[in-house]
């Protein structure tokens, strides 16, 4: 049996509020395999945010077990937590959360800054590699304001690809992007997912970016509501070419 | 991470707000400038007024004959008589640490040269004296062991003495002026020296031989005072009890006898005006030591805004794979690096203020090194103990709140 990319097992997260107990994960179970593009969707309140958190080790569950390709979280201490986060996880936020005035190529590095193994030349080597990934090789020298929103998701992406994770952790990605731009992003992701073979967990509330993914999993209070395996995904490139070419915009390579 | 890495982070972070590590510097930049300049200033006198001192002979040892008790009344020291040539013949077979010894009679009167007078003193000495007190002559010469011995009628005259009796200008040297009604021929001129630290005036004076003022003035034996050289300034105090033992065995005094005579140092009076321009550097390190600590205020002030500014940031870095102690290093490394930068233009701002102070208000100034490194050090702790609770505050944000902060 091959590992799982990640295992949870009836999985609680209880937090105190004054003197209330609010219950937003209330028993928890999935697999993820290695390799598999899965987007997790709910309404607010629904707990994805809180599953979210957990899945990235930014936060222990309650109660139940969250194993991290074969590792037990539990056991685990903050530092440990943050160097498995370092070795494991990409993160991928809406907001980017690129660097301002640091380079595309400074922000992709680091993450490589907080993992002492790596050289200065092996730092900056992957890290352009990482970029060649999203294709924006040309402008590893940019800072994030001579960048389009697509860009800075894009540098985003290096950044979560550059330590070669078990797993990308996006969350709602796409959100902050135009329609246009976000399929862009999403046939980058299924690129990396079907080329690369990167294991994807897409947090999104949008059904339409569901709809690209192998895989859905609903939220609903807190429970999953629904798991379902989706057969024949779309395709974002396609999506992507039959849209009609807007006269605002370029797109850049 | 390494040092280098956090090195080159902190670095980038604080040049992308030059303007602000700047403003924050300042405080560093002029507690750590200040510190130097008022030090180099407080030594700088402290020197000059030393200086003055060891002009005066710094290593000179006086003994006076000093009040006892005669028939339980106190005698005032000047009248008492007990220095005699016995004391010097004792202290120049016995005292190793005294290198040269000079006998010493006053007499005050009128010095006359033809219509004009001028009422002044007259020490009588042996040659040694001169090198003693350090005197030097302008003009003529010195007189020697062979005039001691001869009491001869010769003497050396101050600058006082000289505006007053020839105020024409003539040059003194060879004439003859009377003083107590004996005929003194002047062979030497002193340099003038001013008036000392009391207001006395150190060039109202003739110089003769101690006999000649002895026989011919006073008719006496005793000597009012007696002057000695130390070897050198650091055995001032062993010569000292050295010449107090000397003399109480010449003078056969009993142990439960009070001396009958006092030896005084220049110590002591360097001692009492080093304290004062001391206190004078301490004053000035204390208000430069204050400002020091409100530049390192600045730099926590600064560091906090920082942290709530950069919260995101931290989050950020944090989830992918901070640990707490990163993110302490980098905000305590910030801290250094804008203390330790101000510390070194201070240093420079330093050196060059007391450069200015000097060449334009004549000050004297001594930069000391000591005050140098102290500054550096005091000012790369401030950058560490003002720099540490932002940066632990930075280092136990929870992940998941900082990467929502807006």
């Amino acid at each position: 049996m091959t590992k799982k990319a990640l295992e949870i097992k009836d999985l609680k997260r209880e937090f105190q509020m004054g003197s209330e107990i609010v219950r937003a994960l209330k028993g928890i179970s999935f697999t993820v395999e290695p390799g598999e593009f899965v987007t997790i969707m709910g309404s607010s309140g629904s707990g994805k945010t809180t599953l979210l958190n957990i899945l990235g080790c930014l936060d222990k569950p309650t109660i139940g077990e969250y194993f991290l390709d074969g590792v037990d979280i539990k056991k685990l201490s903050r530092d440990e937590l943050a160097q498995l986060r370092n070795h494991k996880i990409g993160f991928v936020f809406q907001s980017y959360n690129l660097l301002a005035r640091t380079s595309a190529l400074e922000n992709v590095e680091l993450p490589l800054l907080y993992n002492k193994d790596i050289s200065v030349a092996e730092r900056h080597e992957r890290a352009m590699h990482a970029l060649e990934a999203v294709k924006l090789a040309d402008r590893a020298d940019h800072l994030p304001n001579q960048l389009s929103g697509g860009q800075q998701q894009r540098v985003a992406i290096a950044r979560a690809l550059v330590n070669e994770p078990v797993m990308i952790l996006a969350d709602e990605a796409t959100g902050n992007l135009d329609s246009r731009t976000s399929y862009e992003i999403m046939a980058l992701i299924q690129e990396l997912n079907s080329r690369d073979g990167k294991t994807i967990v897409f947090v999104t509330h949008e059904p339409d970016i569901a709809a690209f993914s192998s895989r859905t999993i609903q939220l609903k209070d807190g429970m999953i509501q629904k798991d379902t395996k989706n057969e024949n995904p779309r395709s974002a490139k396609e999506t992507l070419a039959a849209l009609p070419v807007a006269e605002d915009y370029t797109l850049h390579s | 991470m390494n040092i280098f890495n956090l090195l080159r982070i902190a670095y980038r972070a604080l040049l992308r707000n030059k303007l602000r590590a700047f403003l924050t510097m300042l405080g560093i930049i002029i507690g750590v400038a200040s510190v130097i300049a008022m030090v180099a200033i407080g030594q700088g006198s402290k020197q000059s007024i030393h200086d003055q001192l060891s002009n005066m002979g710094t290593n000179m040892i006086t003994v006076q004959a000093a009040s006892n008790l005669a028939g339980g009344v106190r005698i005032a020291g000047s009248s008492f008589q007990t220095l005699t040539i016995k004391d010097i013949i004792a202290l120049k077979a016995k005292a190793k640490n005294i290198s040269e010894i000079s006998p010493a009679v006053t007499s005050r009167g009128q010095a006359i040269n033809g219509a004009l007078n001028w009422p002044t003193s007259m020490s009588g000495v042996s040659p040694e004296y001169l090198d003693i007190r350090k005197l030097t002559l302008k003009d003529g010469i010195p007189f020697t062991q062979e005039d001691v011995l001869t009491s001869a009628k010769v003497c050396l005259i101050g600058q006082t003495v000289i505006d007053n009796l020839f105020p024409n200008g003539d040059n003194p040297v060879g004439r003859v002026i009377r003083f107590g009604h004996i005929p003194f021929k002047i062979i030497g001129v002193l340099n003038p020296k001013g008036f000392n630290a009391f207001g006395q005036d150190q060039d109202d004076i003739l110089i003769a031989p101690y006999t000649t003022v002895q026989k011919r003035i006073l008719a006496t034996i005793y000597y009012s005072n007696i002057y000695a050289s130390a070897a050198s300034e650091a055995v001032t105090d062993p010569a000292v009890t050295e010449i107090t033992q000397i003399l109480r065995d010449s003078h056969r005094l009993r142990t439960s006898e009070d001396n009958d005579f006092q030896v005084r140092t220049q110590q002591e009076l360097i001692a009492t005006l080093s304290s004062t321009s001391g206190l004078l550097t301490v004053l000035l390190t204390v208000v430069a030591g204050i400002s020091l600590v409100i530049g390192g205020i600045g730099i926590m002030n600064i560091m906090y805004v920082s942290v709530t500014e950069r919260t995101k940031e931290i989050g950020l870095r944090m989830s992918i794979g901070a640990r707490g102690r990163d993110i302490l290093m980098q905000f305590l490394m910030e801290a250094i690096l804008i203390s330790i930068t101000g510390g070194v233009i201070g240093v420079m701002l330093g050196f060059l203020s007391t450069r200015i102070v000097t060449l334009t208000l004549g000050w004297p100034t001594i930069i000391s090194q000591s005050s140098v490194m102290l500054s550096f050090v005091v000012c790369a702790v401030t950058g560490i103990f003002f720099g540490y609770y932002p940066a632990q505050k930075a280092s136990r944000l929870d992940p998941i709140e900082a990467l929502r902060y807006e």
